[in-house]
């Protein structure tokens, strides 16, 4: 539970950096995940792109929360894509949803963003 | 195809639903109340981290969770009670708490399981508890050692709890933990296990756009409740002799 076993690779577009997360997202995936942010740098919007995420269980989410808190105090925004059925309903059911913008596609995310 | 994680989180729900209350358990402050994560919490946001370590031949991650889970109320501190479900922890499923708090002022609320595999399991509150948040309970082996492990995420409900956490609050909750870390340890043999905690002030910022949510406050609600008992029992009484017919 505690071993790093996501990646996640950080693509600049403009204003907003796209952060690609493959994977098992765990709350051992802090260290990276966080290397990941300040790597996204000073972006407007950070957007995660859950498209290749194979797990996540309830310390992830905790880390997406944790991140939140991050990225509010940086005035930055926080847009996500790639969610599948099943991990929509998990961002609905911890009303992460509410806090973090949810797109269909990464073109809508970065529109959303200002970045296109 | 299914994730790997499908069966370990609970179903999305809107509101909690209580199907069954166990004799001697107030249902008050849970049926029908939204959960809440710290984003939607008034206070400051902590996170709480208490372990304890055990011999790892004595017993495994996974079977400490697997007991953790099926004695989870024996595990409580004094001073309140869990009304586990009677299906045991699994995701989805509701349970009731009714504590006492200083001053003997009794508090009703509960808490729903998110999340729950072999070697953790995630416990969310709903509007009303003292906090936004969850606790997660895991096990992991380090060094031929069993950590056990309670994380709580949170932030204070409202402006009443955040009062109360910073006077006092904070610390009862580490005992409390503790408490319960030192239950778990002595079941498996480690009568005087030390308890580790760490305490991480995650955000500052306190989310005054939040104050409304004293509006669920089980604090005040269940005070209510409570000095409403002498009119419930009048109203009761004249009802069973009122004829009938």
């Amino acid at each position: 539970m505690s071993e790093a076993t996501a990646t996640f690779e950080v693509r600049r577009h403009g204003p907003a950096s796209v952060v690609d997360i493959r994977g098992d997202v765990t709350a051992g995936s802090e260290e990276v995940l966080m290397g990941a942010y300040d790597a996204a740098g000073d972006a407007r919007a950070i957007v995660p792109n859950f498209t290749e995420l194979s797990y996540m269980n309830s310390g992830g989410i905790g880390l997406l929360v944790t991140l939140l808190v991050r990225v509010n105090r940086r005035s930055q925004s926080m847009l996500a894509f790639g969610l599948s059925d099943h991990y929509a309903q998990i961002f609905e059911l911890t009303r992460l949803d509410e806090a973090i913008g949810i797109h269909d596609s990464e073109h809508e995310a970065l529109a959303a963003a200002g970045a296109v | 195809m299914d994730a790997r994680d499908a069966t370990n989180w609970a179903k999305r729900v809107s509101t909690l639903n209580v199907s069954e209350v166990p004799a001697g358990a107030v249902n008050l402050n849970v049926e029908g109340r939204r959960l809440t994560s710290p984003i939607q919490g008034f206070g400051k946001m902590w996170q709480k981290t208490y372990q304890v370590r055990l011999p790892a031949e004595r017993v495994s991650p996974a079977e400490l969770i697997a007991t953790w889970k099926q004695r989870f109320p024996d595990f409580w501190p004094e001073g309140g009670t869990f009304y586990g479900p009677l299906t045991g922890i699994a995701p989805g499923e509701v349970a009731l708490l009714n504590m006492t708090m200083p001053g003997r002022m009794k508090l009703s609320t509960g808490v729903m399981v998110l999340y729950a595999d072999e070697e953790s399991f995630t416990l969310m509150t709903p509007q009303g508890h003292m906090f936004a948040g969850w606790i997660t309970f895991s096990a992991t082996e380090r060094d031929s050692e069993t950590v056990a492990q309670a994380q709580v995420l949170m932030r204070a409900s409202d402006p009443i709890f955040e009062v109360g956490l910073t006077l006092g609050g904070h610390k009862q909750e580490d005992r409390f933990w503790n408490q319960t870390l030192t239950n778990v340890a002595a079941h498996f043999g480690e009568r005087a296990a030390e308890v580790d905690t760490q305490v991480v002030c995650v955000d500052k910022r306190r989310q005054w756009s939040k104050w409304r949510n004293v509006w669920h406050s089980s604090a005040i609600r269940s005070t209510l409740y409570t000095l409403g008992a002498p009119v419930r029992a009048v109203r009761g009484r004249f009802g069973e002799q009122q004829p009938v017919g």
